[in-house]
């Protein structure tokens, strides 16, 4: 075991499936000399070559567009698009084209494509470079997508994504990049997609999240220990979904939390709380609580920690479903 | 200061209108490969107007006819190997038949059946595309696979001079220039997109020049000329196969009918201008001259080539309609490789739908 940041992880697993595999390559712009503005792909260009590791021209819809022919015609290519911000310009690549490929070949061509991506705030970024967009691509039948909060499971999914038959939208939470180090295994392993993961067991109230906000509800969890005995849910993966963790933990509690970064009208929350309308409802004993950013484009630094899912709000939600 | 009106653009051009030429380059060409190449463009034509009444009868759905652009489109997939990759839009039906799909593929596709997509296996054919330009990425990407694999297939994009504005075709001929793959940018400059004439499309005086912007060649063929475009084609072929890169051909061509079934173009272009391109230059006129003056082809063999055309138009379109009729059930298969528990449990609903709906 080595004590790894997440981008070292996401790094590592890159680095072992290329290794173990040569139909893997990478592209994107500034992911080769450069090793990627995050360095996630540092080193890449050095050990496999510029047959393996591409700097790509700066486009996007044509770093997309290029990874589904390579990918139908035998590749398994990881492409970089540099911030999720910037994922707009290939939005038909991606949604349209990559998604819908085997469905619209009734399975004569494949698209084993895992797109990764950073995202989110608090890191006092320019424009576009922070938004939270996975609800755009859950909408988006075809697309799997996995969003990981730490480094183990980091490792673990990429795996997963990279072996994969379809196309896997890997969005790595920015802030977290080199938040913290944790144990990850040297050899490589998978975590299967659409498994969740209770970050912690509790009674009272369950909080369901997904990347970036997973360590500030573990957070709130501990702060209010011996007041409140919260459960976390981890998604990891909101394509597949994980529906049944996410049955028994609300069976068990009756009081739900989602934290989200993305805005909140039709954001991944409110597809989970449908969700629990239709199939555990009577298990609730209060309603459902939403903290996730505002209706409004993500803001400008200033403003932006009041803008996130922050402790202040989180525990207000707490203390307003343990009202009940 | 470079100015396009000091380009020297000239149009490849084999076979004139009256099917009169440099006799030594004709004589290049076979007469079996004549007749191949007559037979391909007369076959399409009959199985274009043949879809054409099908629509009209209700038996097919909306259809984008290419009567007009045979040429065009049988001229350059002849002169592929039949590894060779296709992306073809929604009027390239002529060049994926005579790549090697099957016509009840086609049937399948023009009827709506679930599997219509589906490009029987061993043929490289990509799903039709139906939006603008989103295939010149597809076809760059796979070109450059098989430039990562050491192999000599080379991918062929076919695309309409609407297709030249997206930004995919831009981000296309780049990517596919700066990496060197193997690709044919293969635009069928048919005059209009939808009712928009090529004069409001793009400034360039031709397609064919803003190769040069991408470091890659250009060529202008006379896309009425099979003979032109097949030589154009090969020999664009041979170069990318030989890694010498990417190159864009853009054939000068005219859609005789209208954009699909649900087109109207008297809206927007003359009787006179159709008409025009009907009669000085229908693709098969000027070919069928040739053929006649080299005493090859006969009116009576046409008229048995015809009929044994329309033979097989009815026979794959009674063995489509044979099929059984696809179930919404299915659909689900071809989401991911295996559907997540939510999505099962849609289909699942389907079938039990299905078996209130049947009685059982």
């Amino acid at each position: 075991m080595a004590e790894m940041t997440m981008i070292q992880a996401i790094h590592d697993a890159m680095r072992q499936e290329m290794e173990r595999d040569e139909r893997v390559i990478v592209l994107g712009e500034d992911v080769g000399k450069n090793g990627g503005v995050f360095r996630a792909t540092d080193g890449l260009f050095e050990q496999f070559g510029e047959a393996r590791v591409f700097d790509t021209p700066l486009a996007e819809s044509g770093i997309i567009g290029t990874s589904i022919g390579l990918a139908a015609n035998g590749f398994r290519p990881i492409a970089e698009i540099q911030f999720l911000g910037f994922v707009y310009q290939a939005m038909d690549q991606l949604a349209a084209q990559a998604a819908r490929l085997r469905f619209r070949s009734a399975g004569r061509f494949t698209c084993p494509l895992v797109v990764r991506s950073p995202y989110g705030g608090g890191v006092r970024t320019p424009e576009l470079h922070s938004d939270a967009l996975e609800g755009l691509f859950a909408h988006s039948p075809g697309l799997k997508i996995v969003m990981p909060s730490n480094a183990y499971d980091a490792k673990g999914l990429f795996i997963s994504a990279i072996r994969d038959e379809d196309p896997v939208l890997f969005l790595e939470p920015m802030k977290l990049y080199r938040a913290f180090r944790m144990e990850v295994p040297e050899e490589p392993y998978e975590i299967p997609l659409g498994k969740a993961r209770v970050v912690k067991e509790g009674e009272d109230v369950t909080i369901i999240s997904w990347g970036a906000s997973v360590p500030l509800a573990a957070k709130i969890a501990e702060e209010m220990k011996g007041k409140v005995d919260i459960e976390v849910i981890d998604l990891r993966s909101l394509q597949p979904l994980d529906w049944d963790t996410i049955y028994s933990s609300v069976s068990k509690t009756g009081r739900v939390m989602i934290v989200h970064e993305a805005v909140k009208t039709n954001g991944f929350g409110a597809e989970i709380a449908a969700l629990i309308g239709e199939r555990a409802l009577f298990s609730l004993s209060a309603p459902i609580v939403r903290i996730t950013g505002y209706d409004t484009p993500y803001p400008v630094p200033s403003v932006e920690d009041d803008w996130l899912p922050n402790a202040a709000r989180m525990i207000e939600g707490v203390q307003m479903l343990m009202r009940y | 200061m470079i100015d396009q009106n000091e380009l020297r653009i000239e149009m490849v051009q084999l076979l004139d209108e009256n099917g009169n030429g440099e006799e030594e380059t004709l004589q290049s060409f076979s007469d079996d490969l004549l007749l191949t190449l007559y037979q391909w463009m007369r076959k399409a034509r009959v199985i274009d107007e043949r879809l054409l009444k099908m629509q009209r009868q209700g038996r097919i759905g909306t259809y984008a006819p290419f009567s007009g652009q045979e040429a065009a489109q049988i001229g350059s997939v002849l002169a592929l190997d039949k590894e060779d990759w296709l992306f073809p839009s929604y009027r390239e039906i002529a060049a994926c038949l005579a790549h090697g799909m099957p016509l009840t593929q086609i049937f399948h596709y023009v009827r709506g059946h679930v599997l219509g997509g589906k490009t029987p296996d061993g043929l490289n054919i990509f799903p039709i595309q139906i939006i603008i330009g989103a295939q010149t990425l597809h076809a760059t990407g796979c070109a450059w696979a098989t430039k990562l694999k050491g192999e000599r297939h080379v991918s062929v994009c076919y695309f309409g001079d609407g297709a030249t504005s997206e930004g995919d075709f831009h981000e296309a001929l780049n990517f596919a220039a700066v990496y060197q793959v193997p690709v044919i940018f293969f635009c069928q400059n048919n005059h209009y997109a939808i009712s928009v004439p090529i004069q409001k499309q793009t400034a360039s005086r031709t397609i064919a020049q803003k190769a040069l912007a991408y470091g890659m060649k250009g060529v202008l063929v006379d896309g009425n000329d099979v003979l032109a475009v097949y030589k154009t084609t090969k020999e664009a072929v041979q170069m990318a196969r030989e890694g010498k890169g990417p190159v864009l051909i853009e054939a000068l061509t005219y859609r005789l009918g209208p954009h699909t079934t649900s087109d109207d173009p008297t809206k927007y272009r003359s009787e006179e201008e159709v008409e025009r391109w009907k009669r000085t230059k229908d693709p098969l006129h000027r070919l069928r001259k040739l053929l006649e003056k080299r005493n090859i082809w006969t009116d009576a063999q046409e008229e048995a080539w015809v009929a044994q055309v329309n033979d097989e138009v009815t026979k794959a379109y009674e063995e489509a309609a044979s099929v059984e009729a696809p179930s919404l059930a299915d659909i689900f298969r071809y989401v991911y490789d295996e559907p997540s528990p939510l999505l099962y449990e849609q289909q699942q609903e389907v079938i039990r739908r299905n078996r209130v709906k049947e009685g059982k």
